[in-house]
């Protein structure tokens, strides 16, 4: 954090120079806004008196579409377009919350496929993250060998169900296509091909001297911050707390894999800081291939529709499911009329929860230091506004 | 060269005309190369391939760019103060054009050879920042503003450091002229500067760690004064848009990049005459003469430009205060030490 010029300076009379604080505004047109985020920021010279996030740009009406035009399994490629980086996590989300509701017990197949899908979605995100977390800080070419390794993932996607961004592939109870014949040789070769690019990555990116001395003393999140403003995902784990839904309140099968929750340790600086949430994404990418390779090897034979309803129309009552999507807690509470329409569906979008605390961590530093806050939060604009 | 052209045209002024614009001959082809080769470069280390349609491995692509600048619309924000803003580019072009005067391009030919040719160049240079400062306030737009600020802060700071390291060199010297500079280091690559020029053996000894030294402060203090990554906040994309360019469009867009380049020229080219032996050849008396000394000095200075290149496709950048802070209290402590010492070294 830069230090403030006490006394004002004073003009060749000898009186006070009058000075005042600049109102800009970042967005929502600006390259490193991630989207159509507009933030207000007052800055005295260079340094950032108060920033105040305006969000709305991207609102789709998501909720209230679900209410209206839809039926249960309608909602899913809404939920598509939510996140729009990491499609796979919110199906999952969502499907998750509706076959609770329904009270389905879907495959064992149908559950394996679905955690390999979600983790390689996850490093797909990641991949994103950091890759353009990267150009916030001003290096080009990580963002490229990221994008390369998701292509990689991408076309894994293609091959399972045709498309490379939206999917609509889980469905309620099942999935769109079983996994084609060759799919698991591929994602092993995938998973071989891309620990030693972690490495790299590691090396020219997260271990720059610059990259490091931009990051490691920026945004410090306190933990205890971090917890009032609900924080989650690598944001919460990235201030030092040990806590991810997939360990602690298990979904799906990931209860029978072993892996570790990667947590922020202040390698560099203070815990909570901007490099700690980099270096979670780093780790959480090692730990998904980790899951990824165990799920190939004991993936169960089964019929991946066996368990899809032929009417869905759930008892009237509700519920609420949350999974550990790349950014955060994503949960969808679902209210059922016992209609075959949803009667209220709320997202609970863990890039609106992160970006909230961004005036607590961006004040005091300087504007290339928001840069870098916003780039470590990971929003993505589609998710926040909905 | 003047000699002779004055000889064969007899008229001063018509010498002078002709000796001002062969840099510029120089300028035109070298950026469109130099744009080829950043963009090939930079797709290299990134895994992809760049330009491949137009012409072979689209070598015609940086002229295909230069028509396209040329047909767009050169628009001026309504704001904006139009004659400073027209004439910002103008002036950021003609500081670093002027630099062009002072380079020995070959032992034969220099635009000008006066007696204080770096320290003309070090002046001259500064002009740029009158034109920045001009284009980022005129603009009327606070990306710009903070822009034009910033490089203001950091031009001027990294001259400090950069005359230091260019002292050192002048001191061992013993000369300010870059035509001379560059013929005291003939003579193989034993005479370079960066090696100690012609001092006894016992002396060089000491001097060349104290050279090395300069050499990195001077090249770092080059790259902050190109603007180019890692110092390029004044532009810096992810966080100011485009810096004190983001208003401008079309031709004016054009200049500002042309002088960008030819100014990542010339401070390679100052590097390559201070240190590396400018146009004199690294093999004593083999391949020297006008042509192949020409030869060295541009391939010299085209090798410190790809040098810049790929250290911008790799680094991140640095944050305003930490470039400040690299500036005065690392590169000019070291700097000034390093002249000090070598001042010692020779007196003694």
């Amino acid at each position: 954090m830069a230090e403030t010029i006490t006394a004002p300076p004073k003009t060749s009379s000898g009186k006070p120079l009058r000075t005042e604080e600049m109102i800009v505004n970042m967005g929502p047109q600006h390259p490193s806004t991630h989207g159509v985020l507009r933030l207000e920021i007052v800055v005295d010279g260079e340094i950032i008196v108060d920033v105040v996030p305006h969000i709305g740009y991207l609102h789709r009406c998501f909720e209230k579409h679900c209410e209206h035009m839809t039926n249960y399994q309608q909602v899913i490629p809404y939920v598509d377009r939510m996140d729009y980086v990491c499609s796979m996590n919110n199906e999952f989300a969502y499907v998750v919350a509706a076959e609770r509701l329904l009270k389905i017990q879907v495959p064992e197949r149908v559950e394996y496929i679905r955690v390999i899908m979600a983790e390689l979605q996850r490093i797909a995100s990641h991949l994103i993250a950091v890759g353009t977390y990267g150009i916030d800080i001003g290096a080009f070419t990580p963002f490229l060998y990221c994008f390369r390794d998701r292509e990689k993932i991408l076309d894994l996607f293609e091959m399972t169900c045709g498309a490379r961004l939206l999917y609509n592939y889980m469905w309620i109870g099942g999935l769109s296509h079983d996994i084609p014949s060759d799919f698991i040789a591929r994602a092993k070769d995938f998973c071989a091909y891309f620990k030693p690019q972690i490495r790299d990555f590691n090396n020219l990116l997260t271990y720059n001297e610059i990259f490091i001395k931009r990051t490691a003393n920026t945004g410090v999140l306190p933990a205890d911050i971090a917890v009032n403003y609900a924080c989650s995902g690598p944001m919460l784990r990235g201030s030092g707390v040990n806590w991810d839904l997939r360990r602690d309140d298990p979904y799906s099968v990931y209860h029978k894999f072993e892996w570790d929750v990667a947590v922020g340790t202040g390698e560099t600086g203070p815990v909570g800081s901007c490099w700690d949430r980099h270096i979670v994404r780093m780790k959480e990418m090692e730990q998904s291939v980790r899951i990824i390779e165990q799920v190939l090897a004991q993936i169960p034979d089964g019929d991946v529709q066996s368990a899809i309803p032929k009417r869905i129309r759930p008892n009237p009552g509700e519920v609420y499911a949350r999974t550990e999507s790349p950014r955060g807690e994503l949960g969808f509470y679902i209210v059922s009329d016992g209609t075959g329409t949803p009667y209220r569906i709320k997202a609970r979008s863990p890039g609106f929860v992160n970006l909230s605390v961004i005036n607590e961590i961006a004040r005091g530093g300087m504007v290339a230091d928001l840069v870098a806050i916003i780039g470590s939060i990971d929003i993505v604009l589609g998710e926040v506004d909905r | 060269m003047e000699q002779f052209l004055t000889s064969l045209l007899g008229n001063a002024l018509v010498v002078h005309v002709i000796m001002a614009v062969i840099p510029l001959l120089f300028i035109l082809p070298y950026a469109l190369v130099v744009i080829y080769l950043e963009m090939k470069i930079a797709a290299h280390m990134q895994d992809r391939v760049a330009y491949m349609r137009t012409g072979w491995h689209g070598t015609l692509q940086p002229i295909a760019d230069m028509l396209k600048l040329l047909q767009k619309e050169d628009t001026i924000p309504a704001a904006a103060d139009k004659p400073l803003f027209i004439m910002a580019p103008y002036i950021v072009f003609m500081g670093t054009y002027a630099a062009f005067a002072a380079l020995p391009f070959s032992s034969a030919f220099i635009g000008s050879n006066i007696n204080i040719g770096i320290f003309f160049i070090v002046a001259i240079s500064s002009l740029v920042v009158v034109g920045l400062l001009m284009a980022g306030w005129s603009s009327n737009n606070k990306w710009s503003l903070f822009g034009a600020l910033r490089s203001a802060a950091q031009i001027v700071s990294y001259e400090i450091p950069s005359a230091f390291a260019i002292l050192g060199v002048v001191m061992l010297a013993g000369t300010m002229s870059l035509q001379e500079l560059s013929a005291i280091q003939t003579g193989g690559i034993m005479h370079w500067m960066i090696l100690g020029g012609t001092l006894p053996l016992m002396k060089k000894l000491i001097v060349i760690p104290l050279m090395l030294i300069l050499f990195v402060v001077y090249y770092i203090s080059s790259m902050a004064e190109v603007n180019r990554t890692p110092f390029d906040i004044p532009e810096a994309e992810s966080e100011l848009v485009q810096g004190y360019m983001t208003e401008y469009s079309g031709m004016k867009f054009a200049i500002f990049y042309l002088a960008e380049y030819a100014n990542l020229f010339a401070v390679s080219a100052v590097a390559t005459v201070l240190f590396f032996g400018g146009w004199a050849s690294p093999f004593k008396s083999l391949m020297t003469g006008p042509w192949w000394s020409s030869f060295w000095f541009i391939s010299k200075g085209m090798l410190f430009v790809c040098l810049n290149i790929w250290l911008r496709w790799t680094l991140p950048r640095l944050r305003v205060d930490q470039l400040m802070y690299m500036s005065w209290k690392v590169l000019t402590p070291f700097a000034f030490a390093c002249v000090l010492a070598l001042g010692l070294v020779l007196v003694w």
